[in-house]
């Protein structure tokens, strides 16, 4: 079932598992930060709302302003951490 | 009848059309058909696959459900819904590279053949076609049904005729062209979703007069509108928060999401994929709900929540630029039903039908069986629309829930732990879908939480005690 080089820790994995774990770590800081505007600062009485740009403070922090944050975030990611590698094998590069 | 506005739409989908006919003329050249019709050559660039899995990912539920939904639950709907921000990088990292390789070295065309390379098991791909084959059925039916309500009510023509010719213009081309014509047509249908979404969002808030003005309009009506726990004060954090597992981090597992992490061309095409992927999947779906939502002071008092995506178009847009932006959630609907119908055919062609009914089948065969049995599918999916139920949002997320809950572990431990095997893959798909659907039944939502949160924490637990449970038996198997 596996082949002989895939035992040894393929080089590529190495890189493919940073990556994944990466990929977590910003899953995980999305959460935290969506959750903790939403409700930190939703669950005032809707009267005592503040707001930005005419929506209300819970609203642009937890949902759009996080969406800018992690659209950067990815693009740093991706273009200081994330390696190229080849995906095919070589003794089977040509098919 | 709307007439600039019927032309417009109908003038949209012939051009993508014609694309989806063009690329079935490449198909007929190259010499890899299952390759090829299932899979696009593994030659996917960034862009088209970006848009391809936007295309595939927003779906009825949320360009004709969601926004529905979001114009009766105000602001706190939109909050669940930018959960679904996620799903554009965590897919892409979870599976990328990995996965990309690992699916070459296996040959896999396929989620199923992945499975059945990865765990050697007649059981394995038998349990995972069948899961593919029901809960996708359930979810293309959804899709169908979407597509007619809204040509019925952007035009006024009957629903069955509605269907009828959303049917046709989808079977065709699925039909002919297979996976790079649906992934071509989808990366065209991703520009439009994106751009129309742009458009009417800002003639949404145009039309009621600024975003001030919509939001105190919103307080006065019922101030929980604007809150983030829906209209009734019922949408729990905790409930809102297993959202991100069912349409956030889970997406990972849909097949049809899945099958596409195969298909990149090379890293590069991946890393531009994650970003374009990230900021259009974001934009779309804050824009969608938002004009749900804006959408309220506007046109109060519509009574079908699948009706407000048409109905604020045609109210705040000149009826022709209306008939292409909306276009878009009706590209958004057939590239999502393209995909599952193809991944259905797939399922019954290449994993049951090669692997164990008739394995030296002639390529000429499989090829007319392939269109063939894509046909029959939408047919019958045809004929299930016709009667509609009336819950689109619920039938879509139910299948969803349920194709996370039993291919999660089976795919990402598959993945990334050696040790998973066979009997631990088998028995968390049966606890995941059996665990998903006695919840359903009896209307459990565990801890608050919608039930695929359980679910998947119930066949993660079966997968990793049995695999280890088994260790033993398997390695003596293997020797």
């Amino acid at each position: 079932m596996e082949k002989p080089q895939s035992d040894k820790m393929d080089y590529r994995f190495k890189i493919a598992n940073r990556e994944a774990l990466i990929g977590v770590g910003l899953a995980i800081f999305n959460f935290i930060w969506w959750f903790g505007f939403a409700y930190g600062l939703g669950s005032k009485d809707p009267s005592e709302y503040t707001y930005v740009f005419g929506l209300p403070a819970w609203f642009f922090y937890s949902c759009v302003l996080s969406f800018i944050i992690i659209s950067i975030l990815v693009i740093i990611v991706v273009k200081l951490f994330f390696v190229e590698v080849p995906f095919e094998d070589d003794e089977e590069f040509k098919e | 009848m709307n007439w600039q506005a019927t032309i417009a739409l109908f003038g949209c989908l012939a051009i993508i059309f014609s694309i989806g006919m063009f690329a079935s003329r490449s198909l007929k050249s190259s010499d890899s058909f299952l390759q090829d019709y299932f899979l696009g050559g593994r030659s996917l660039g960034g862009f088209v696959l970006a848009m391809t899995m936007t295309a595939t990912y927003g779906s009825a539920s949320s360009f004709i459900g969601g926004p529905g939904v979001a114009y009766n639950e105000g602001l706190g709907w939109v909050l669940l819904s930018v959960t679904q921000i996620a799903t554009g990088y965590f897919t892409l990292t979870i599976l990328g590279k990995r996965f990309a390789i690992v699916s070459r070295q296996y040959k896999a065309v396929t989620i199923v053949d992945f499975l059945k390379e990865r765990y050697q098991s007649k059981w394995v791909v038998l349990l995972s076609s069948v899961s593919i084959i029901i809960f996708l059925f359930s979810a293309m039916a959804a899709q169908w049904i979407g597509g007619g309500r809204l040509i019925q009510s952007l035009t006024g023509l009957s629903y069955t005729t509605a269907l009828f010719i959303f049917v046709i213009t989808v079977l065709l081309y699925v039909t002919f062209g297979g996976f790079r014509a649906v992934t071509l047509t989808d990366a065209v249908q991703g520009s439009i979703m994106f751009v129309g979404t742009l458009i009417l969002l800002i003639a949404v808030i145009i039309a009621g007069g600024g975003i001030p003005a919509i939001m105190s309009d919103l307080f006065n009506e019922n101030p929980n509108l604007i809150t983030p726990f829906g209209a009734d004060g019922t949408l729990t954090p905790a409930y809102v928060s297993s959202y991100w597992v069912l349409v956030g981090v889970g997406v990972v597992a849909l097949p049809q999401i899945a099958v596409r992490a195969m298909s990149y061309k090379d890293s590069r095409s991946l890393h531009r994929a994650l970003i374009i992927g990230t900021i259009v999947v974001g934009l779309i779906m804050l824009n969608m709900h938002l004009i749900g939502v804006f959408a309220r002071p506007i046109l109060p008092g519509i009574e079908v929540g699948d009706t407000v995506m048409p109905l604020i178009a045609l109210e705040v847009l000149p009826q022709w630029l209306a008939g292409i932006v909306l276009a878009a959630p009706l590209a958004a609907i057939m590239s999502t039903v393209d995909s599952l119908l193809l991944l259905v055919s797939s399922t019954i062609v290449k994993d049951v039908y090669l692997n164990y009914i008739k394995p030296e089948a002639q390529p000429r065969k499989i090829q007319r069986l392939s269109m063939g049995i894509t046909a029959i599918l939408g047919i019958i999916v045809f004929l299930l629309a016709l009667n509609p139920p009336d819950l689109i949002i619920w039938l879509n997320l139910f299948s969803i829930g349920g194709l996370e809950a039993a291919f999660i572990w089976p795919i990402i431990m598959g993945i990334y732990w050696k040790k998973g095997n066979k009997y631990g893959a088998v028995t968390s798909m049966v606890v995941g879908i059996v665990s998903y659907i006695i919840f359903h039944m009896l209307g459990i939502e565990p801890f608050g939480m919608h039930q695929v949160v359980t679910s998947i924490a119930l066949s993660f637990i079966a997968y990793v005690a049995v695999s280890i449970g088994t260790d033993k038996r398997v390695l003596k198997e293997v020797t």
